[in-house]
């Protein structure tokens, strides 16, 4: 029966070359954008190294305090993180506890030439909850830390800049105005991966100064290993405790009362990140649930013209649709009829968006708009490609197909749609 | 076998209301070569249609094998007409886009069985009609004689035991016509029942009986 149909699908397409062809633009087009965001989105969030264990991992990144007449809000501190985070590494469920500073831009000359690379600040618990791809040496430790040794682990494009690709291992680097020794070279990281991208990773403790230790807010950000994902609600729960712990030591109690901050997941991490959780009321869910919806906005404008083509193409098919229904096909089986037939086209059309989301995600990793960008078409991408492929031909083939489904089969002889 | 009792059939606009068929009494049997005549929009197509179970009388029961189909459901009377009916039009009604052997399938594409039978009962059709050196021709690609003999295999494939013909010559010359109604008259002898809409009285003459219909009703 299925070939049948296909057989049906493809023929129709063919019929009307025009139309076919507006329709396969559309979805081509559509599918073509959305598998580039997914793609990006993917590459953003997707267990891969070196965050090869994010869906065991909770990261602090947002800590706001509030008064009667103020509030402040933005990346922990490390005194906070290291009095009120530091502690949850005694949890059980609690494998490694990690502070380190967002990267920031440093600046080095070489040769006269002046580098700009990104640096970040982390302690010897960063290493063991990430997993880069060592080229050379290893990862400082936490006795390096400790002992505020100046020691740095640089990404390849790093070693390419200052080193000409030649073996860094041992070898010394200047960054902002400080002197490192390379203890480990590291494949890069997208800069899509807020917790973990840098070019230059160095000990917290060779920060220029010491004040940083005590400082509730801004800069740093906390990461938390648990033994397994069904630990994680007990990890939160337990920070929510740290915090009312805290309220009662904040830095500025005249000015603030309250402490709000989460152990959050990556994709909440990132929605704090990028401004739209900054409020307490705007949860993950709620921006899931938006993206959800600009997805089916965006996909609403093909839909429509489908629907459109789909609808007009009733009357061309009125007789096959009366010999059918006269040959014992019920209303049902015809919608399932026209609903495969629509998923043949929107199919074509997701694979000619992912074969144009080839060379274009090649020309996004070659652009370095997204900083080692790596963005692929994996197995993921192009299941989610498929799933949004499939909810978009059912989507704007289930209407149509109910209205040519109820066409009376002998109007339909006749050749009428009504 | 087809029992119609006072069966009527009226169309409803906002304005007017049009009777198609009045108070029809009409009793088919098993094995009947039957003709229906009149002139054009007496209705005979609109009996073959109540017959086929493709319309709904206004008033009045049908009854096949004894039971009614008035009030069935679209699944119920989608599978009644899989099993027991066979269609032939006059305009042949193939699928152009599908060869000659997958237009005599489509009926059998509604009953669960394998494509290997399911081409296996098409071929058979299409050899009983003389058309099984044409499986891969497309409908485009055959006289109309050929055409309707395609359509007398897709209405013959399931082994309907009853086959209804609305003017299955009136597309085609005589002699073709001929050979269509050879065909019909085999499937009879071969104990399906047929009811056929003609306008030709020669093709009439060669039935069992002739129900005649005049603006809607039966005058014989």
């Amino acid at each position: 029966m299925i070939r049948n149909y296909l057989k049906v699908a493809l023929k129709v397409l063919a019929r009307r070359k025009f139309f076919t062809f507006i329709s396969l633009f559309g979805i081509s087009v559509t599918m073509l954008v959305l598998l580039v965001a997914t793609a990006i989105f993917d590459h953003s969030l997707a267990p891969q190294a070196p965050e090869t264990r994010s869906e065991r991992t909770l990261g602090i990144y947002r800590l706001t305090m509030r008064g009667p007449e103020n509030t402040q809000s933005s990346d922990p501190g490390y005194g906070f993180l290291d009095r009120y985070a530091r502690p949850l590494a005694k949890l059980p469920g609690v494998e490694k506890v990690s502070l380190l500073s967002s990267a920031q831009p440093a600046v080095s000359y070489v040769g006269g030439k002046k580098i700009e690379s990104q640096l970040r600040h982390t302690d010897g618990e960063f290493w063991q909850i990430m997993e880069f791809e060592l080229l050379e040496g290893g990862p400082f430790t936490v006795e390096d830390e400790r002992d505020a040794r100046f020691v740095a682990v640089i990404n390849e494009t790093t070693r390419r800049r200052f080193f000409d690709g030649q073996p860094a291992a041992g070898r010394t680097i200047e960054v902002d105005g400080q002197r490192f020794r390379v203890v480990g070279v590291v494949r890069d990281v997208p800069m899509l991966r807020f917790s973990s991208s840098a070019d230059v990773w160095v000990p917290i403790s060779t920060s220029k100064s010491a004040s940083y230790k005590e400082q509730w807010m801004g800069g740093f950000e906390g990461l938390i290993l648990a033994r397994d994902r069904a630990d994680l609600p007990a990890i939160k729960a337990e920070l929510q405790s740290l915090l009312r712990e805290a309220e009662h030591h904040l830095p500025d109690p005249k000015r603030y009362k309250t402490l709000t901050a989460g152990a959050d997941t990556l994709f909440e991490g990132l929605v704090h990140k990028v401004g739209l959780g900054d409020s307490d009321k705007l949860r993950p869910a709620a921006v899931k649930a938006v993206l959800f919806l600009l997805m089916l906005l965006f996909m609403l404008l093909p839909t429509l013209n489908l629907v459109n083509i789909n609808l007009s193409r009733i009357l061309d098919r009125a007789s096959e649709i009366g010999v059918r229904k006269a040959f014992g096909a019920s209303s049902r089986t015809l919608v399932g009829q026209f609903v495969v037939e629509n998923l043949v086209l929107t199919l074509l059309g997701a694979m000619t968006g992912l074969l144009l989301a080839i060379p274009v995600l090649a020309a996004l990793n070659a652009s370095g708009v997204l900083a080692y960008a790596r963005l692929g078409l994996n197995l993921r991408v192009f299941l989610y490609g498929l799933a949004m492929a499939i909810f978009f031909g059912v989507l704007s083939g289930v209407y149509p197909a109910w209205r040519m489904s109820k066409l009376h089969p002998v109007q339909a002889l006749r050749g009428r749609s009504v | 076998m087809i029992h119609l009792d006072q069966v009527s059939k009226m169309y409803r606009t906002d304005r007017i209301e049009t009777t198609a068929l009045d108070n029809i009494n009409l009793a088919v049997e098993k094995g009947e070569f039957v003709s229906i005549m009149g002139p054009s929009g007496c209705g005979k197509s609109t009996l073959l249609n109540l017959m086929g179970l493709l319309d709904e009388p206004s008033a009045g029961k049908v009854e096949l094998d004894g039971i009614s189909i008035n009030g069935q459901g679209d699944r119920a009377l989608a599978r009644v007409r899989n099993e027991r009916i066979g269609f032939i039009f006059q305009q042949f009604h193939l699928v152009s886009d599908l060869s000659v052997l997958d237009n005599v399938e489509i009926p059998l594409l509604y009953r669960k069985m394998s494509n290997k039978e399911r081409r296996k009962a098409a071929l058979a059709a299409l050899d009983r009609v003389g058309l099984s050196s044409r499986t891969r021709h497309f409908p485009t690609q055959l006289s109309g004689g050929q055409q309707q003999r395609v359509a007398i295999a897709r209405a013959i494939v399931g082994r309907p035991s009853i086959l209804l013909a609305d003017e299955p010559t009136g597309n085609l010359d005589s002699q073709m016509g001929d050979e269509i109604m050879d065909i019909l008259e085999g499937l009879n002898a071969e104990g399906a029942t047929v009811v056929m809409v003609t306008h030709d009285p020669r093709l009439a003459e060669r039935t069992h009986r002739t129900v005649r219909l005049f603006d809607g009703r039966q005058v014989q």
